[in-house]
Formats: C-alpha cells, sequence, structure tokens
C-alpha cells in the first residue's frame, strides 16, 4: 500500500491523460455530484458533502479539503460505458438494395476516478449481463475492457446507503486497478493507494510513491469501520426471493401505485437497469434510415405493449416488475440480486418512495400470510 | 429508394393560437428545402399566398376552437384532409385560451371590448379532438420542430413517429440532468409530463411547467401531495396545473380538487 498526496493525486490524473485516457471523476453540477470529464484536480468537488433522504438530495461546501466526502452522486458510470442514446447503426438505400452500415468499434479510453464499491458491484452485474451472456453487446465489451477504474473506499454514509444489506460495500475488495482511501486527519490530508490489477501497477510504476507504514494503514480500516457504523438502512435479504415470487397479489402494490409517478426516474439512475429501447428513424429523401437503441423504463406502458395493448397496465403490476426481477427474478437469470445497495432509486424518486421498506413490507404480509395491510 | 412521383399536398390550419406553432415549420430553416422536395406545401398562408384547392393529403392544425365559425369550420377542414395532424397545446388541449373555461367568458368580454356586443365567442376553448377524428396529436407549447419533421417524415413513409409519451424525467436523465424536484426542491411538473422538449427547463435548471401536457397515465394526485410536502399552497397548485395545458383532463381534473 502507498500513500500519496493531493498533488500526487494530481500527477496521477495527469499521467493517466498523458496515456490517452479521458478522466471521468466526481464534479459539482447545478448544486450536485455529476459523473463528468475532469481535466484537473481542482475539478473534483473539493470540501463538497452531501445529504441524501427519500426524494431529497443536498449537497453543502464545507471548510475541509477533502475530495471524496459524498456517497454517490446523481447517477452511476453507466451512461458512459452504455450510453443512453446510441446508434447501433445506419443503412443507405442504393439503386438496388440496402446497404448496412456497422458503427465503427469505440475507441474512447476511460478512466474513471472515485467510483464507490456499490458501483463496482453493479458494474460486475453489467459484465456478467453484457459480456458473458449468450448475446454480447460488443460495445459495452470494449469500452470496459479498454477502461481503467481508480475505486475510493466511501468515507461516510448517507440515509439511503444500504450497500452493507447487498454485501456490496462499503469497503472496496476486488475489480479496481487502483484504491484510493481518502484520510483527513490531524490536519494531514493524504490518500492511501492500493494496485488491484497488472493495468494499475503499469501506471503506479511511473511513479515514486512511498510505501505506507502501519499507522496509515490503520486509518483506512478505521475510515470503513466508521462508514459502516453511519449505515442506517437495513433490508433482510433472506427469503426475499420467495417472498416476492408468492406476493404476485400482494396489496402492497396498489398501495404503491397510489403514490407511484410512473415516472421512471429509479430506472434510469439504477447502475444496474439495462432496459432498452430501439427507434427506426428515417430521413425526409428516404435516401437512409438509423436504428438508434435508447435506455427504456419498466415503467412506461409502451415497455410492454404488444398487438393490441399494454400488458402491465396499472402502475402497481410495473412496479411488481420492477421490484420483483431487482430482487428475485434477476437471482435466476443472472445469479445475483439487481440491486448493489446504492440507494439512487430512493433518492432520485420524487415521492420518495423506499425500496427496502417496500421490499420489508411484503415480506412481512407474504410472512404472515395475511393480505391485510393493517395488520402490519 | 427513388421519390414518388406524386408529391403529397400539405396544409396548414389555423385557429385560436399564436401562431408560434406553425413558425416551427417556418423555423425549420436547414431541412425546409428537404420537407419541400417530399411534400408539396400546398395551403400554408402564414408562409405563402399560392394556396391550392384540397383535397389534401396531409393537414397540420394549430389552434384551438373559440367561435360558432370555426366550430363549423373544422369539419370543412376535416372533411378535405386524409390525415389530419393537430400540432401544439391549443389545438391538443385548448391552450391557454382555455383559462376562460374556468371563468364566465362574458365577463371577460364587458372587461376588455367598448362594445362586447359585436363578439361572437364560445364560453369554452376546446382541443380539436372535441369536434372531430384527430389521427395523430403532437404536443408542445410551441411543438418541437424536431418532432414535427419527424412526424411529417413518418407519415410520408408510412412508419410510426418516435414520439414517446413517457414521462419528461426519461429526458432528464438521459441527457443526466439533475432533478430540480429532488436537489432544490423545486415543484416540478416532469413526473406528470408528456416527454418532447428534450427537458428544456430542467436543463436549464428551471422546473417543468408542463406545456407538453399529461403524460400517459400520470399520476398528478401524489404529484400534487408531493408538492404540498414541497410547500406550496392550495393555490399554488391550481396556478401550477392551470398552464397551457390547463383543459387537458388530467391537468383540469387535479386543479378542480385544489380549487374547491
Amino acid at each position: 500500500m502507498k500513500q500519496i498526496s493531493p498533488d500526487q493525486l494530481k500527477d496521477l490524473i495527469q499521467g493517466l491523460q498523458y496515456r490517452g485516457y479521458i478522466t471521468i471523476g466526481p464534479t459539482l453540477q447545478n448544486g450536485a455530484i455529476v459523473y463528468s470529464e475532469i481535466l484537473d484536480i481542482n475539478d473534483l468537488p473539493i470540501g463538497i458533502t452531501d445529504s441524501q433522504k427519500p426524494g431529497h438530495y443536498r449537497t453543502t461546501q464545507t471548510n475541509s479539503n477533502a475530495i471524496f466526502n459524498y456517497v454517490v452522486g446523481t447517477q452511476s458510470i453507466k451512461r458512459f460505458l452504455y450510453p443512453p442514446i446510441q446508434k447501433i447503426f445506419s443503412a443507405k438505400f442504393t439503386e438496388k438494395k440496402i446497404e448496412i452500415q456497422e458503427l465503427d468499434k469505440p475507441s474512447q479510453r476511460y478512466a474513471f476516478i472515485g467510483i464507490r464499491a456499490c458501483e463496482l458491484e453493479a458494474l460486475k452485474i453489467h459484465d456478467t449481463i453484457f459480456s458473458k451472456s449468450e448475446f454480447k453487446n460488443s460495445r459495452y465489451t470494449t469500452l470496459r475492457h479498454n477502461s481503467l477504474f481508480i475505486a475510493v473506499n466511501c468515507s461516510k454514509a448517507e440515509k439511503n446507503c444500504f450497500c452493507t444489506s447487498m454485501n456490496t460495500g462499503p469497503e472496496v475488495k476486488y475489480d479496481y486497478d487502483l484504491l484510493l482511501t481518502e484520510i483527513n486527519k490531524n490536519e494531514r490530508h493524504y490518500f492511501l493507494l492500493e494496485v488491484g490489477s497488472e493495468k494499475g501497477e503499469d501506471i503506479i510504476n511511473e511513479f515514486d510513491f512511498s510505501d505506507a507504514d502501519e499507522s496509515e494503514i490503520n486509518e483506512k480500516y478505521k475510515v470503513i469501520e466508521k462508514t459502516k457504523s453511519q449505515i442506517e438502512k437495513f433490508l433482510e435479504t433472506d427469503g426475499v426471493k420467495e417472498s416476492l415470487l408468492q406476493s404476485f397479489e400482494s396489496p402492497v402494490w396498489d398501495d404503491i401505485a397510489k403514490k407511484c409517478l410512473a415516472c421512471g426516474n429509479c430506472t434510469m439512475v439504477c447502475p444496474t437497469c439495462f432496459c432498452m429501447t430501439v427507434e427506426d428513424y428515417t430521413d425526409l429523401e428516404r435516401n437512409s434510415a438509423e436504428r438508434i437503441q435508447k435506455w427504456d423504463s419498466c415503467y412506461t406502458l409502451e415497455f410492454t405493449y404488444i398487438h393490441g395493448g399494454s400488458v402491465r397496465v396499472s402502475v402497481g403490476s410495473r412496479y411488481r416488475q420492477w421490484l420483483t426481477h431487482k430482487f428475485a427474478t434477476w437471482q435466476e437469470q443472472f445469479g445475483t440480486f439487481g440491486c448493489v445497495g446504492c440507494g439512487r432509486c430512493i433518492t432520485w424518486c420524487p415521492v420518495g418512495i423506499d425500496v427496502t421498506e417496500e421490499t420489508t413490507k411484503i415480506k412481512k404480509l407474504s410472512q404472515l400470510q395475511t393480505t391485510s395491510l393493517e395488520e402490519l | 429508394m427513388p421519390a414518388k412521383k406524386h408529391k403529397p399536398k400539405l396544409a396548414v390550419w389555423k385557429f385560436a393560437s399564436c401562431d408560434g406553432c406553425q413558425l416551427s415549420l417556418l423555423d425549420c430553416e436547414d431541412e425546409l428545402l428537404k420537407i419541400t422536395e417530399i411534400i408539396e406545401i400546398a395551403n400554408f398562408p402564414e408562409a405563402s399566398r399560392a394556396i391550392q384547392p384540397g383535397p389534401y393529403d396531409i393537414s397540420l392544425v394549430e389552434g384551438s376552437i373559440t367561435t360558432p365559425h370555426d366550430a363549423e369550420r373544422i369539419h370543412k377542414i376535416r372533411r378535405q384532409s386524409k390525415i389530419l395532424i393537430t400540432i401544439g397545446a391549443c389545438a391538443t388541449s385548448g391552450g391557454i385560451q382555455a383559462l376562460r373555461n374556468f371563468a364566465d367568458v362574458k365577463y371577460y368580454t364587458n372587461l376588455v371590448y367598448a362594445n362586447p356586443k359585436f363578439i361572437s365567442t364560445l364560453q369554452h376553448s376546446t382541443p380539436i379532438s372535441h369536434h372531430i377524428y384527430v389521427d395523430y396529436e403532437l404536443r408542445g407549447c410551441p411543438i418541437n420542430k424536431y418532432q414535427l419533421i419527424e412526424v411529417i417524415s413518418a407519415f410520408v413513409n408510412n412508419r410510426k413517429p418516435n414520439i414517446p409519451n413517457t414521462s419528461v424525467c426519461i429526458e432528464c436523465k438521459r441527457k443526466s440532468v439533475t432533478c430540480v424536484m429532488v436537489s432544490q426542491g423545486l415543484p416540478c411538473l416532469g413526473p406528470v409530463t408528456h416527454a418532447g422538449c428534450q427537458a428544456l427547463c430542467p436543463s436549464y435548471n428551471r422546473p417543468c411547467f408542463g406545456c407538453y401536457g399529461p403524460k400517459e397515465a400520470p399520476n398528478t394526485t401524489s404529484l400534487a401531495e408531493q408538492f404540498i410536502e414541497l410547500g406550496l399552497s392550495k393555490n399554488d397548485i391550481v396556478r401550477a396545473f392551470r398552464g397551457f395545458n390547463a383543459y387537458s383532463d388530467a391537468f383540469r381534473k387535479e386543479s378542480e380538487i385544489y380549487e374547491k
């Protein structure tokens, strides 16, 4: 384990840019932490901290010089590896035939700075879906393969964090190239730096970073313990799958539907949601056509539109689909939960619907074998 | 694919409106010449005096029905049009002038006109679809010119227009626009409003005021309750839903609940 100063982190970011990486990190935009391209360490949210509650997000500027003193921002890195709007192919009409023009392989190389344990877990889930399944997403696979991941151990938790329940954090344990732990103690500000891959090793070898001593290494575990102790939200995942699969007729669905706006925010901010739709366009002169892929949401009526109408008309049935997929059928499909406990769906729900509360309610009802909400 | 010999004829009609949506067609600029290559603009008084007689393949109708004369005229237009597409908030929901529907129009005419007896107007401003069958409705105040081109292109090419009727939130999130309601506590109509503007207002850090009207199956009740949580008064909520689409079913019903 190495220890580096903020100035050395600045050098590290520059080093990545020299190597041709597009450096993506947390930035402050309109009062929120947003992953975006950074050119310099000063683009990072220095001294910014966040507070999150169901349907509520605020940031504040503090006197601290800490860079990563927030939990998770508006969206994960999903939008870089799996863009929200993506052309799949275009076609040209020539005299006698249609000529399909495939896209070039993506050439950009991203270095993601500041990603958290829950986000790495989401990345792993996307790897399973896009790179290891029968139907590969070659663009995702290329982009992901060419990317570098510089993770950060969370130094605080917020009201909507429940990574400990999903067993995904707060400690970053694997799948990173480099790992930072920010220590800001006794007026000393530094980062502990660990290497997790050959790619990471290769980059660090260019620098002359000094080794961390034992007392510094201990600080890492203190940070993780402190963060863990701040996590208040809890979801008992044992038996969730069974309860959900038995609760197709639960009164909870209609109850949620009274509040749920079916706006799709939760699915858009979810780091694992991967549903998309395709739209076909023709130009005015009828010479060419395009197929565009866009992020979609299971909350829209069109999502299940088949000849004659939508399958999931009621909002309750759409919420049920989402929640059951996340916590039950995802396991059958991909072998894990579809939730990493980042809490974004709770924070960014305009009316603050809490997945952990609703899941717990459903589980209790199914265990009580009752359909009366009053009995809870 | 070679263009068909017969160029579809397009007509543009105006009812009670500000002309902004018609202007979107002229505003196409770069694409306007291409449009005229594939369709013949046969009747568009705002653009040209050269008016050709009907029937027309596509009619674009702007504005709402506010006078007895217009209520008759729209039927004549329908009879001359193979496909009739209404454009903008006035034509699809009655427009801002539908605020009269919640008041007494006679009271207004007495206030405004020196000789109100010459004014022949209906008590209600109503969308075109209340009077005739409409093939397609394009929302917005004003409409988005790219959506207009998309609709024309789709009808000419016999395909479905890519005009989703989902929430504005989806456009915000695809664009990585931070939610102004969650991060600033601003009352945003985005979660109940029809997409299509590319999240214009939230992109400029302002809440959506619903100029595209209600999205598919909007839960206005829940959003209004959330507005109360954010500190809005009942009167604020009435005003929030009484904008350019005040007379659309969902927005009207919600505003009436809070008016009581």
